[in-house]
């Protein structure tokens, strides 16, 4: 069972899409175990201006993905690297347990984004 | 709109069988075993549901079990016949698709030493009976074959499969959770030596189920207590929920066959609305079917997801992805009938029953392409020209 918080996300996500021009993306999971989801991130003085998000898999994988853009918009890349599993299920007033590592991929793929901007500012350097 | 489709997983208690039951709540509250007249009118009750569920098959009320559900129907079956077979041999040949129940009660007997053998079956999921008949011999002492599968329908051929058991002195054994009420069943006729039955999927309350045992066969029990059930499943008899089987069972053999056809045109027109939506397959035989099945799988989209959007719009219906399963495997049995599991992820089972009508199949068929657009344009593997 899933908590109101979670239906709600699930039912109207935020920031669902692509950004074309993005300073950093990040995949993670995979159809075979039947999650996998993609963040977009467009960033600005070191600020998380822009997130978007594609994902496949459950309620909660699609629900985990909507929060975690709605937590990193605005924050510094290094803010946004404290965003954790944990915090991203405790801002969805909770997960099923089995759904806690299966599906709870969004905030792992938030960190590939900002690993994949840092990487691509350094060779820029 | 309201529109239940998911009758396989939990049903409705007809109001006919409510009824019946309600007087032996509180009136008829005797204990059956009691030698006064409150536990000679429990006792009646339950006799006449014995023979009840007895007549829907076509067996002798003797040969009927009263259980707590299909589940402990299934354990008595085979952890209860296995012991009393050990002397010819340890093996036991199951379906690849039957239900978990099954297979869990199969692989605790395999920890307990059997020889576990598991047969497979084709695309549709019909059992492979070549195989079948590879894996039986003259040492197995149960074979255990579903009558109808409840994720898929697809429907069994037991006949045939009872005449490779018996022909190497096997028992058989049949899970017809799914087809009671559904297809006509007749363990006599048949060559089936056990068959699981449940209350539910007829209508009846949750909570009871019947083992049938051919004449003669004795398991070994698994509730040891004051003997009742002829010493096969002791405690204190369900007597509401074994009155309310027992009438469901009447109902279901005086409406099964006019429902049968009402049911299989719902199902195919849902079917054949379905498969208009790009990417789908149907899972499951096309023809061999229960009358109240329809499962179809949509790629690039996973299954729960699909579940909880119909929720949103009044359907409920049931899936095989693993994200909606305890285990967070995708179904065995869809991965049995040779699917990927990110092809079993994307499944829907609808489960038809009683108060659906062509409105309610209409409206789902007007409803599910927009979820599936919604999901697969959300999705990172979508190809472009499907979101």
């Amino acid at each position: 069972m899933y908590s109101e918080k979670v239906l709600e996300h699930f039912k109207n996500p935020r920031n669902v899409g692509e950004i074309k021009d993005a300073d950093g993306v990040g995949t993670v999971g995979n159809p075979v175990c039947g999650d996998m989801m993609t963040m977009y991130i467009k960033v600005k003085d070191d600020r998380i201006a822009d997130i978007k998000f594609k994902t496949y898999g459950c309620g909660a994988a699609i629900a985990t993905s909507s929060m975690t853009t709605e937590l990193a918009k605005g924050k510094t890349v290094d803010e946004a690297l404290e965003i954790t599993r944990q915090s991203v299920a405790d801002a969805l007033e909770g997960l099923p347990p089995v759904k806690m590592h299966c599906s709870n991929l969004a905030a792992d793929a938030l960190h590939e984004a900002i690993m994949d901007y840092k990487k691509r500012r350094e060779a820029k350097r | 709109m309201k529109a239940y489709m998911d009758y396989g997983s939990g049903a409705p208690v007809d109001p006919r069988v409510l009824r019946e039951m309600l007087p032996y709540f509180t009136d008829h509250f005797g204990n059956p075993s009691s030698f006064h007249s409150y536990g000679f009118t429990a006792l009646r009750a339950i006799n006449r549901a014995r023979g009840q569920v007895a007549d829907l098959i076509g067996a002798d009320p003797q040969e009927i079990v009263f259980t707590s559900g299909a589940t402990e129907a299934n354990n008595l079956a085979l952890t209860g016949m296995a012991p009393r077979l050990a002397k010819k041999g340890n093996r036991i040949v199951v379906s690849a698709i039957e239900h978990i129940s099954l297979i869990n009660i199969a692989k605790d007997l395999s920890r307990q030493g059997f020889d576990i053998q598991y047969a497979p079956v084709d695309g549709d999921g019909v059992i492979l009976l070549d195989k079948l008949a590879e894996l039986v011999d003259d040492r197995t002492v149960i074979v255990s074959v579903m009558a109808a599968n409840g994720e898929i329908g697809t429907i069994q051929p037991i006949e045939e499969a009872a005449a490779i058991a018996h022909r190497h002195g096997a028992l058989f054994h049949t899970d017809a959770t799914a087809a009671l009420g559904k297809i006509p069943l007749n363990p006599a006729w048949q060559g089936v030596d056990l068959m699981t039955l449940s209350s539910n999927d007829i209508y009846g309350p949750k909570g009871v189920g019947a083992l049938y045992l051919r004449k003669g066969l004795r398991p070994k029990p698994l509730i040891i207590g004051g003997g009742q059930e002829q010493g096969m499943r002791s405690g204190t008899e369900n007597t509401p929920g074994i009155v309310g089987f027992g009438e469901a069972a009447e109902l279901a053999k005086a409406e099964m066959p006019a429902e049968a056809e009402r049911l299989t045109k719902l199902r195919d027109r849902l079917i054949e609305g379905l498969l208009t939506i790009p990417e789908s397959h149907l899972n499951g035989h096309p023809t061999r079917r229960t009358p109240n099945n329809a499962n179809v799988r949509f790629s690039y989209i996973e299954g729960e997801s699909l579940i909880l959007s119909l929720d949103e719009v009044g359907v409920q219906a049931s899936t095989g992805s693993a994200c909606a399963a305890k285990t967070l495997e995708p179904s065995h049995c869809l991965l049995a009938t040779g699917l990927k599991p990110e092809d079993a992820h994307g499944s829907l089972a609808f489960t038809l029953g009683k108060d659906n009508n062509s409105e309610q199949v209409e409206y789902l068929i007007r409803q599910l392409p927009g979820i599936v657009k919604r999901l697969r344009a959300m999705s990172p593997i979508t190809p472009e020209e499907l979101r």
